[in-house]
């Protein structure tokens, strides 16, 4: 395949390649996808090609100067169904990074409120000949419905509770430049399985990278035929805990709190809040990452949140740079390069 | 009661059953420091403890200090019908050294503050030892589960919506689901509430009667739905109050299956039918309700094979504010801690329960189903023991029933069979005299 023009002629600063060690040998690795709508379906190689790119792209976004021109002319739409306020802004930085014209269309207050089906959404701005469109909707598939009718590039924010693939590429990457590796590493995801678009690419992220990938969570909140989703079940967070290398967080959400899922925020956090006591079930150089917003409290101690373990700063971070990589690996492959 | 440390007691010349091992055989039980040392045959040729009170059984049976799975008790909130010092004293009499207390209290007991409140009442005034069953669902309501985890960890043994089933599916499934990563057993009354919204048991009866019909499908149906969902979640399971040959024949298949259920049966549904009721009499007024002499004989067939589990009073103190009016306006319920042996022993004595499988029902049994260590007259258990005489007859009068409420079905009936020596703890807290 052919490499990435914009790349290959120098966009990136010699300093983001310095910083490159044996880690980036999939840095030209191709990406021969139109779309990027879940993690499934992604070889390891293309999922390792994107992490090395996003390792140039955390140092670009280091710099002062910040803007490159891969993307320069094209147009990017924001389409977010659901709201958001880092995935929103992070692919908006994430495109203005690399010289596109940025859209952002909360579609929640105009046409959807008038009825406008999905289609008629999508074929309304395919006839704005967007180069890339960034979608997240609350219904699993909506995305891939979405990206059939489209004439550009579809990037997969979140649809429902099906895959989120940008948030599990930034965990990776996370977690790369922090143990420097993820193979063989114990990856404990912990909470609202059930409901997790994020849990499920980084099941599927993970697994394909060779970590041991563990959820813990009430039964009340796994979802059926967990056991055979490539992961170990566990419903107790001392023993789901003991020996992960990384401890991922996931946000309950408020509606599940109350009686339906689990009885009570206060027996949610008693079992399966991370405070500094689960979290010396962990090893001790354990991690702890959450894809956000927190609710304090609920699942998360403040203590740990905020705490020396915690890479959760880190991650937006890394969002801004996954999603800069995956943006220019699409634009590659778009009509008239 | 339990600060100070009992002194040593031998219960000599007794027929010592303890279902647990399948024991019947003459022999002693030796107590000390509140535990079984030793009971049985094996027993009788051993020393007493120094300064042990001795005393001699004459032949009457000692047997585990019976365990009741379901008793309703007035504590908080309606006081009036029954506190948990009258309950107690009501069980020490009837030989019930274990009350399990259901949470339809008002409040209802689905806060952990609210089970450590039983617990010190229970502690400070009750003379036999109470176990606090916790809700299933917030306020009874079926809706939404309650705090499960936090509940058992302040003491709660299990799980029931008291006298209520949790009608929507998806509710009961989430909760057994939930309720299996605690290890935590579900107790639940199986009548499915849109179904039985009669009065009476359905039938000929009921249409003399002129009353309307509870059919036994409510409680069928319920039943068989709630296996399914047994089988779904993988929890544990126990169908509190079981009335008719059809559940016993759907637990029986089940627990052929291999699920985890047990299943239990009031005492009135094994000793009264429908033809019971008479002229209208409220305190044969239940739920479930009395059925006909078919299903009662089906259900002692359960019991005899071992189908149903536990025997329970399912005690219900009613006051006359809450009986005493037209059958189909007055309560559900009847009391029943201070008969539930005497009653049990009408099966024995009609040759269709052995002492032993009736007695397990009432010990062993729902010590196993909940984890106690109590039930049994095993060394180092608690001494929880009850002595009577199974045949020596005698009359239930209203004014010796000391239950603050008088709801008994049984009211001027006659009994063989009376508890003779109740103790807790190795303590005496019922002396027949």
């Amino acid at each position: 395949m052919m490499r990435f023009p914009g790349l290959s002629k120098g966009a990136f600063p010699l300093i983001g390649m310095i910083s490159m060690t044996a880690s980036n040998t999939h840095r030209d690795s191709p990406f021969p996808h139109r779309h990027l709508l879940g993690i499934e379906g992604l070889h390891p190689h293309e999922i390792l090609g994107l992490l090395d790119r996003a390792e140039e792209a955390v140092e670009v976004s280091r710099q002062i100067s910040k803007r490159r021109l891969v993307l320069q002319g094209r147009t990017q739409i924001n389409l977010f169904f659901e709201n958001s306020t880092r995935t929103q802004s992070s692919f908006e930085l994430a495109g203005k990074r690399l010289g596109a014209d940025v859209m952002n269309m909360a579609v929640s207050q105009s046409s959807v409120k008038k009825g406008e089906t999905l289609i008629d959404t999508a074929a309304t701005l395919n006839a704005m000949h967007p180069d890339l469109l960034v979608v997240r909707h609350h219904a699993a598939g909506a995305v891939h419905l979405l990206a059939r009718k489209v004439g550009c590039s579809v990037v997969n924010a979140g649809d429902g509770p099906h895959e989120h693939p940008t948030q599990a590429l930034l965990d990776a990457l996370t977690i790369r430049r922090h143990k420097g590796k993820i193979a063989r590493l114990t990856v404990a995801i912990c909470g609202d399985i059930a409901h997790s678009r994020v849990a499920r690419s980084n099941i599927i992220l993970l697994n394909a990278l060779g970590a041991r990938v563990r959820v813990v969570a009430p039964s009340t909140l796994l979802p059926s035929g967990i056991a055979k989703m490539g992961v170990e079940v566990f419903t107790s967070m001392k023993e789901g805990l003991a020996g992960a290398d990384i401890v991922m967080m996931l946000r309950l959400q408020r509606e599940r709190m109350n009686g339906a899922f689990i009885p009570s925020v206060r027996e949610y956090y008693r079992y399966y809040g991370l405070d500094a006591e689960k979290l010396a079930y962990a090893k001790d150089d354990a991690l702890v990452m959450h894809p956000g917003p927190m609710n304090r409290g609920v699942e998360i101690d403040a203590s740990v949140a905020d705490g020396a373990q915690s890479l959760i700063r880190e991650q937006v971070e890394m969002g801004v740079a996954v999603r800069m990589a995956v943006l220019e690996a699409l634009a590659a492959n778009l009509p008239n390069n | 009661m339990a600060y100070d440390t009992p002194k040593p007691l031998v219960l000599s010349n007794a027929r010592v059953i303890d279902p647990a091992r399948g024991l019947d055989a003459p022999g002693s039980v030796i107590i000390a420091d509140g535990t079984i040392l030793a009971a049985g045959p094996e027993a009788a040729n051993q020393g007493s403890p120094y300064g042990a009170e001795i005393i001699d059984c004459k032949g009457a049976i000692a047997c585990p200090g019976l365990i009741d799975f379901c008793v309703s008790v007035g504590e908080p909130g309606a006081e009036h019908r029954e506190t948990l010092a009258s309950a107690s004293q009501a069980a020490a009499s009837g030989g019930v050294t274990t009350i399990c207390i259901m949470p339809d209290t008002d409040p209802v007991i689905d806060d952990p503050a609210l089970v450590d409140f039983i617990l010190r009442r229970a502690r400070d005034t009750a003379i036999v030892n109470v176990l606090p069953l916790a809700a299933l669902t917030k306020g009874l309501k079926g809706e939404e589960m309650s705090e499960i985890g936090l509940l058992q960890e302040a003491g709660a043994v299990a799980f029931t919506n008291g006298h209520r089933s949790v009608k929507n599916a998806q509710v009961m499934r989430r909760m057994m689901t939930y309720a299996r990563d605690f290890d935590a057993l579900v107790i639940h009354h199986t009548e499915d509430p849109d179904l039985a919204g009669g009065v009476m048991n359905a039938g000929l009866n009921a249409s003399w009667k002129g009353l309307s019909g509870v059919p036994r499908e409510a409680e069928i149906i319920m039943l068989e739905r709630d296996l399914r969902l047994v089988a779904m979640s993988k929890g544990k399971y126990h169908a509190n109050l079981i009335s008719t040959s059809d559940s016993a024949d759907v637990i029986r298949a089940g627990k052929a299956k291999g699920l985890d259920i047990t299943a239990g049966v009031s005492i009135n549904h094994l000793t009264h039918n429908e033809n019971d009721i008479g002229a209208y009499r409220t305190f044969f007024k239940m739920a479930p309700p009395l059925r006909d002499e078919d299903d009662r004989q089906a259900m002692i067939a359960a019991v005899a094979d071992g189908t149903i589990d536990i025997i329970c009073s399912n005690h219900d103190p009613q006051d006359v504010e809450t009986k005493r009016h037209p059958w189909a306006e007055a309560e559900d319920g009847a009391i029943g801690l201070e008969t539930l042996l005497a009653a049990a022993l009408r099966l024995y004595h009609s040759e269709q329960v052995d002492l032993v499988t009736l007695l397990g029902a009432m010990t062993c049994r729902p010590a196993d189903r909940l984890g106690l260590e109590t039930g049994r007259l095993s060394k180092g258990a608690p001494a929880d023991v009850t002595v009577f005489d199974p045949e020596r007859p005698w009359v239930l009068e209203k004014s010796a029933i000391k239950s603050r409420s008088k709801n008994s079905p049984f009211e001027d009936a006659r009994f063989s069979g009376r508890v003779l020596r109740t103790v807790v703890g190795g303590k005496t807290v019922f002396n027949y005299a």
